[in-house]
């Protein structure tokens, strides 16, 4: 009982910083306010004892993805007279394309519920580096892999991306 | 020609061995180097207990001297003021009255006798210039005040009391001067 | 939850959080104390005998100092910016098993406030939030200088974590497990430095650039940029950035004491049990803390600083590639020893 009383304040908290990201109108503030959001996230992998997953969560996203949005709107200049104009069309737009993605979103997610309980009914240390791990080398290592393989593709483009405009400079 | 000392070192800008481009034996070789400072003997003075010892021809305060019998020796003749560099003595000469046979050794003395410590130098050329070893520097130091009015020294803080004298045999490591 | 486990928590937080603050108040005076001797001065010695008293000396004034905001800066995130720093640096120590279990009461005591069995990913996560305090701050603060700080501070920090992890992995693979306490116990005969000794310069280098230490002090150089990100702050508010550096400088010294030098473990281990063996088994943790905080003060005695592309270098060019190689070639030992192939 106590528990689901936990997961409601931490949903509820969650929710709340991220209506902020979206409402607040100060980019810098938007950003950490999605940093909070991604710690709340993390504590509710924490509830559902999936401690890799959380910590990864954290490592990842608010550490260091964050850190480099953050960084880049440092380096912006955030003056009001800079701020593009917004006509009502555009965020007429802007408003049907949110909400169909939001509506999408909740029937795509109407059905974990039902599945909530089927990972209740689940081995609990599932979220834990061992079992993790296992599954992650066994039965989906080729997804895995060709993640992994994805990622470098990623990494190798990037790094051509950045040469190459050295080479034009030069 | 010949080097002054064995130290000197040939600089070349040829390219770093990896050895060297790992930079770990030199930033080793500094750590010793600083470690073997942490054992020396500190070189610090702590002030107001212990109290660095002056040259003996230290040059601070100046001090106007009066001779064996309590008379000031200065006779306002000027010469420390013409010989000064900053400009920093003034003074005023006046006759000694009769009766004042005990306070001025001369028959002229200085009614006032002004040093501004702000232009002073402490350059020693009043002392060298004086004829009658009136004026010496002393190993006081000058102390600090936060109105400039104050560190215009007159007669009262410039003559040394009857009861206090200033000690300067030090400075006459030459000897005193025979009497004219 | 047991009432007794819930005592006996709190008050290893409580005692760990006091002694957090005070090592990092007297690292301030350690710190001092070397560079005087190293520069062939004295140092702090008019508070207290020997100066003992200047960490207590320099905190009220600190305190009495005026509490300055500047006009344009943002103001909640200015005032949040050292809170949050000072509090990433505190809650590493939570995972750090200080010693062997005490037996007290009755009850065997665990001195780890947290056996959580991915203990070293923890740290690497606060570690890696860690920039936020500098960041915000410097950003807030609206100087030019502070900015600079803050966004050497997070470029340096995403940099070198990159090649600290990567070492640090080669000890996981080593020990089979991501809790400390794990790997404290696999050190227990041979200690992780003999095995791993690339993995150890390479986590030790990066360590120093994590904690803003010289010769990687660039977010907060004098030189250059003032006082770096910490330029427009005063009084508390700069005590907590600057004890904050302290605090997570003792704690990445006991987390490098328990990845590569057997933690509490000590030479002729066996011959204790018990109460005596906890204590000694602390005692030989403080000293391996206080050696490491030892070398990092002495290193920032002796080295200069580096230039920021030199940095940038170092980390992506030399530090990385060396840490992948390193890793590589003990996974490889390790599967041939583990008779993989």
């Amino acid at each position: 009982m106590s528990l689901q009383i936990i997961s409601i304040i931490l949903g509820s908290l969650t929710l709340a910083s991220a209506l902020l990201v979206v409402f607040s109108k100060h980019p810098v503030r938007s950003v950490i306010y999605l940093v909070v959001t991604f710690f709340f996230i993390t504590s509710m992998y924490i509830m559902m004892n999936a401690q890799f997953l959380a910590i990864v969560n954290m490592i990842v996203y608010a550490g260091a993805i964050m850190v480099l949005f953050l960084f880049v709107l440092m380096l912006l200049n955030l003056n009001k007279e800079a701020e593009p104009v917004t006509t009502k069309g555009s965020q007429l737009a802007a408003f049907i394309a949110g909400g169909s993605l939001f509506l999408v979103l909740i029937t795509a997610l109407k059905d974990t519920l039902t599945l909530g309980q089927t990972y209740r009914a689940h081995n609990d240390q599932i979220g834990l580096v061992k079992q993790l791990g296992n599954l992650l080398f066994t039965k989906y290592l080729v997804a895995f892999e060709i993640t992994s393989i994805l990622f470098i593709a990623a990494m190798v483009g990037a790094i051509l991306l950045a040469k190459r405009e050295k080479q034009i400079i030069e | 020609m010949d080097s002054l000392t064995n130290r000197k070192k040939v600089v070349s800008d040829k390219p770093m061995s990896l050895w060297e481009k790992a930079y770990l034996p030199a930033i080793i070789s500094g750590m010793i180097t600083t470690m073997r400072h942490m054992f020396r003997k500190r070189k610090t003075i702590k002030y107001p207990e212990e109290v660095r010892e002056f040259a003996p021809v230290y040059r601070g305060q100046h001090v106007l001297k009066r001779d064996e019998q309590g008379r000031e020796n200065c006779t306002a003749c000027g010469l420390c003021a013409v010989a000064c560099p900053a400009e920093a003595i003034t003074m005023t000469a006046e006759e000694r009255k009769p009766g004042e046979e005990s306070l001025y050794r001369e028959e002229k003395y200085a009614s006032s006798y002004e040093i501004n410590m702000l232009r002073c130098i402490f350059c020693g050329l009043c002392e060298e210039a004086c004829p009658k070893e009136a004026i010496f520097l002393t190993d006081r130091l000058v102390p600090t005040y936060f109105e400039r009015d104050n560190f215009i020294y007159g007669k009262d803080k410039l003559v040394e009391s009857l009861d206090n004298r200033i000690d300067i045999t030090k400075r006459q490591h030459t000897g005193k001067r025979s009497e004219i | 939850m047991d009432t007794a486990l819930l005592i006996e928590k709190s008050i290893l937080v409580i005692v760990l959080f006091l002694i957090s603050l005070g090592a990092a108040a007297y690292m301030t005076y350690f710190e001092r104390k070397l560079a005087a001797w190293i520069q062939d001065r004295v140092g702090p010695d008019r508070a207290g005998p020997f100066g003992i008293l200047q960490p207590i000396a320099d905190g009220v004034k600190m305190f009495l100092k005026e509490d300055f905001i500047p006009a344009k800066a943002d103001k909640w995130l200015f005032i949040i910016g050292p809170g949050l720093a000072m509090f990433t640096a505190l809650i590493t120590s939570a995972v750090v098993p200080w010693g062997p279990n005490l037996h007290l009461f009755g009850r065997e005591i665990s001195l780890q406030v947290a056996d959580i069995n991915i203990g070293i990913l923890y740290v690497f996560g606060v570690l890696s939030v860690g920039v936020y305090g500098i960041m915000i701050g410097g950003w807030a603060s609206n100087n030019k200088y502070s900015l600079y700080g803050a966004i050497r501070a997070s470029s340096q920090m995403i940099s070198y974590e990159l090649a600290m992890g990567v070492s640090a992995i080669t000890i996981v693979l080593l020990s089979g497990s991501l809790s400390l306490n794990d790997i404290i116990a696999q050190q227990s005969q041979v200690w992780n430095v003999f095995y791993q000794p690339v993995a150890f310069l390479i986590f030790f280098i990066c360590a120093l650039a994590e904690l803003n230490r010289a010769p990687f002090d660039l977010p907060e150089c004098e030189s250059e940029l003032v006082g770096g990100y910490h330029t427009e702050y005063s009084s508390m508010k700069l005590g907590l950035y600057l004890f904050s550096e302290y605090t997570s400088m003792f704690i990445s010294s006991a987390i490098m004491a328990i990845l590569f030098f057997g933690g509490y473990n000590f030479p002729g281990m066996s011959h204790f049990s018990g109460n005596t063996l906890a204590l000694l088994g602390i005692g030989a943790f403080a000293i391996k803390i206080f050696i490491f905080i030892f070398v990092i003060m002495w290193i920032r005695w002796t080295i200069p600083r580096f230039r920021f592309d030199q940095l940038m270098h170092l980390g992506w060019k030399t530090l990385l590639p060396l840490a992948l190689v390193n890793l590589l070639i003990s996974g490889l030992v390790i599967a041939y020893n583990n008779g993989w192939f």
